[in-house]
């Protein structure tokens, strides 16, 4: 019953931030994400006690992966929520056009919420192509030319790519057909994968893995990623960013129990090459950016590719890694984004060759740059240097040595790339260009006090319940 | 309900007829440079597919597949125009493409390889399963993805663009029709609905783009790269 609240909460703060009045939208909005998250954690509290929640059986259920992925989302949708709120009224933005934002917003945090608690592929196909459809007039709302240009690129290559996956699935179906399994589900593909025509599973999980890798953005498909994380507003991009990308690669996710149970399938050979070839890309990127949002962007890029290079290890704690780098990621990258957003209101420009000295022009925006730049960048004591740390241990006690190797270089190259760039925008002498601070909006204060909070305790003590929770998410990536 | 025994021999033939034109039909939409006929070639070849559908339907005395046809028939030629008028101006169906990326005869052989490298992957597909994948609907609906990719990567305009979008959906269905039979039709109508969400949001996409920078020829934009040339970038607010 929780399960068929908290999908409908969105919709109807959808239709509610329809009215006309004024400053209704964001109350709304803001209460029913509170609700979402509430009942998200009540959801992964009874799935750790009680195991897999059942609503309807073959169509919607949720187990410890599922409900994981539905608690980032709605903690990252409550934290969005309230930066909006000051973030869009410091813009002057016509009521009308605010009404839309906040509509679109309900209806993004639908689609993304759809995609774990849903079990048929197909369906969850539909839901990811709408998470597309319903965030593309939020990366689009500032109206500029950049801005079009970007959402015109992300709905064009993220739904070349929905195409490709969907053919994917079909071929998946087919595969399931032919092993005689008669019951479409991610449970049911897994139980029938044994006797799947290899060649079906190993085509149907190429197409998924390249079609909707466009849309996590690994490389080569990459390219649309920094345009359309960069030009939306702050609070969307912390969402893209911060959880949309991992919603998506979790739909990828599911198929490796399936492969697993195939003998001869190679899903971890395919997760290694992409994830280190993101990976490694995009830390050598973050090396030339010139705009400190398209920064973010990439490393956005980087911890895919860590992700995906976890899983593809292939040990129960490196599984364990992945889905711990998930969490944390989601956590310091919505940060990142507020604090991007905090400097974009005191500065007025995206550029980081025309900041210098932020920490005098803006003391609360530049030391928030400061702290997202060190905690994304994997620095102790945050969250990520946890989690990478535990990727890391894990891909040395498997053998990995090469693909560790790797990974470690690479991310130091990325921890350069952004501490080089934050640092010369912190620090040194102010441009007289510059622009006199503005004073930031109460609630954005609180949101980046509240995340950064979290990111540092995160750090520092994993609660239990939350240890409980990624235990049985990665139990849920082996067969 | 059994097709009557007096057409069954046909069915396969006129079958293959239907792939043929749609694989035709996807060769003019890579192809034709003006924006209106590109539409019409897409209506023509979502005819195709409900009637490949129900000529499948026919053979395996499906229901369900006749359902597909009957929701193709219904949410493409109709539909789609219908919210392509409300949503984009009306001045992007005159456009032609007089420079297009590759001239045609280039272009013809890349689509060309694509169709024959789809047909050596459908048929790997068919010997690697015991499944009936028999007949041309797998190759020729992959054929269909893939010119509809290779249509993106070249149209500049942005109504061939969205019909190239939407193309590659048609081929995906034209092998699904074959490879996922089973599927439940009502998977089938929300992946059909979400066709039409498609087509709205881009269409307003369309229209910002044209009040904002007053082209439709959206493949031109290319502000956003990592180097600019000395050329300072128009700040997020003024």
């Amino acid at each position: 019953m929780n399960v068929i609240v908290l999908l409908g909460l969105p919709l109807a703060a959808a239709a509610l931030s329809c009215l006309p009045w004024r400053r209704f939208a964001p109350a709304v909005t803001i209460a029913s994400c509170l609700a979402v998250l509430a009942d998200s954690v009540d959801i992964a509290r009874r799935v750790v006690g009680s195991g897999p929640a059942v609503v309807a059986p073959n169509w919607i259920v949720v187990d410890g992966l599922s409900a994981l992925v539905l608690l980032l989302i709605a903690f990252v949708g409550v934290t969005a929520a309230f930066f909006s709120w000051g973030y869009m009224s410091a813009e002057a933005h016509a009521p009308k056009r605010l009404r839309l934002y906040y509509v679109n917003y309900n209806l993004f945090i639908f689609s993304m919420l759809a995609i774990p608690v849903l079990v048929e592929p197909t369906l969850v196909w539909i839901v990811v192509e709408l998470t597309t459809l319903c965030s593309a007039l939020l990366v689009c709302f500032e109206d500029t030319r950049e801005a079009l240009e970007a959402a015109w690129k992300y709905v064009v290559l993220s739904l070349m790519g929905a195409a490709v996956a969907l053919l994917g699935f079909l071929i998946l179906f087919a595969a399931m057909q032919a092993a005689g399994g008669e019951i479409y589900t991610w449970a049911g593909l897994t139980a029938s994968a044994s006797k799947m025509p290899l060649i079906l599973l190993q085509t149907a999980f190429l197409l998924i893995l390249v079609g909707l890798g466009t849309k996590v953005g690994l490389v080569p498909m990459h390219t649309w990623l920094p345009d359309a994380h960069s030009q939306a507003p702050s609070p969307v991009c912390a969402l893209l960013s911060g959880v949309e990308t991992t919603a998506v690669l979790y739909v990828i996710l599911r198929l490796f129990p399936v492969l697993k149970a195939a003998p001869g399938a190679h899903a971890e050979a395919w997760a290694t090459v992409f994830g280190l070839a993101s990976l490694g890309v995009a830390a050598f990127l973050l090396l030339q950016v010139r705009d400190y949002k398209r920064m973010f962007a990439f490393s956005t890029v980087e911890h895919m590719g860590i992700i995906l290079l976890a899983v593809g290890l292939g040990t129960s704690e490196a599984h364990y890694g992945a889905l711990y780098q998930a969490l944390t990621h989601a956590l310091a990258k919505s940060f990142c984004f507020f604090a991007a957003g905090a400097v974009l209101l005191a500065t007025g420009t995206r550029e980081i060759a025309s900041i210098r000295g932020l920490i005098r022009i803006s003391p609360i925006a530049g030391a928030g740059l400061l702290f997202g730049g060190l905690a994304i960048a994997g620095a102790p004591p945050f969250a990520v240097f946890l989690s990478e740390f535990s990727i890391f241990k894990a891909g040395l006690a498997g053998g990995h040595y090469l693909a560790t190797g790797s990974l470690v270089l690479f991310i130091a190259v990325g921890f350069i790339g952004v501490l080089f760039h934050v640092n010369r925008m912190v620090f040194g002498e102010i441009h007289a260009g510059n622009r006199p601070q503005l004073r930031l909006p109460a609630s954005c204060l609180a949101v980046l006090g509240i995340t950064a909070l979290l990111v540092t305790g995160l750090g520092l003590y994993l609660p239990e319940p939350l240890h409980q929770l990624l235990r049985l998410g990665a139990a849920a990536l082996e067969r | 309900m059994d097709a009557p025994h007096a057409i069954l021999p046909f069915l396969d033939p006129l079958n293959t007829l239907a792939g043929g034109l749609f694989l035709l039909a996807a060769f003019g939409i890579a192809m034709t440079r003006q924006a209106k006929g590109c539409l019409n070639l897409f209506i023509a070849q979502s005819l195709l597919l409900a009637v490949s559908a129900l000529l499948l339907g026919l053979k395996y005395a499906s229901w369900h597949l006749y359902g597909v046809a009957l929701v193709n028939v219904i949410a493409k030629p109709v539909l789609i125009p219908w919210i392509l008028r409300r949503t984009v101006p009306g001045e992007v169906y005159t456009r032609r493409e007089i420079e297009q990326v590759l001239n045609i005869p280039i272009s013809l052989l890349i689509a060309l390889s694509l169709a024959i490298l789809a047909f050596f992957l459908g048929g790997l597909l068919q010997e690697g399963t015991a499944l009936e994948l028999h007949g041309s609907n797998v190759p020729i609906g992959i054929a269909g993805v893939f010119i509809g990719a290779y249509t993106l990567t070249v149209r500049r305009e942005a109504l061939p663009l969205l019909i190239g979008l939407l193309a590659m959906e048609n081929g995906a269905f034209f092998a699904g029709i074959v490879l996922a039979r089973k599927m439940p039709l009502l998977v089938e109508l929300a992946i059909c609905t979400d066709g039409l969400i498609v087509v709205f949001i881009t269409g307003v996409l369309i229209r910002a783009v044209h009040r904002r920078i007053g082209t439709t020829g959206v493949g031109t934009l290319s502000e956003l790269k990592e180097h600019l040339p000395g050329r300072p970038r128009e700040e997020a607010r003024q």
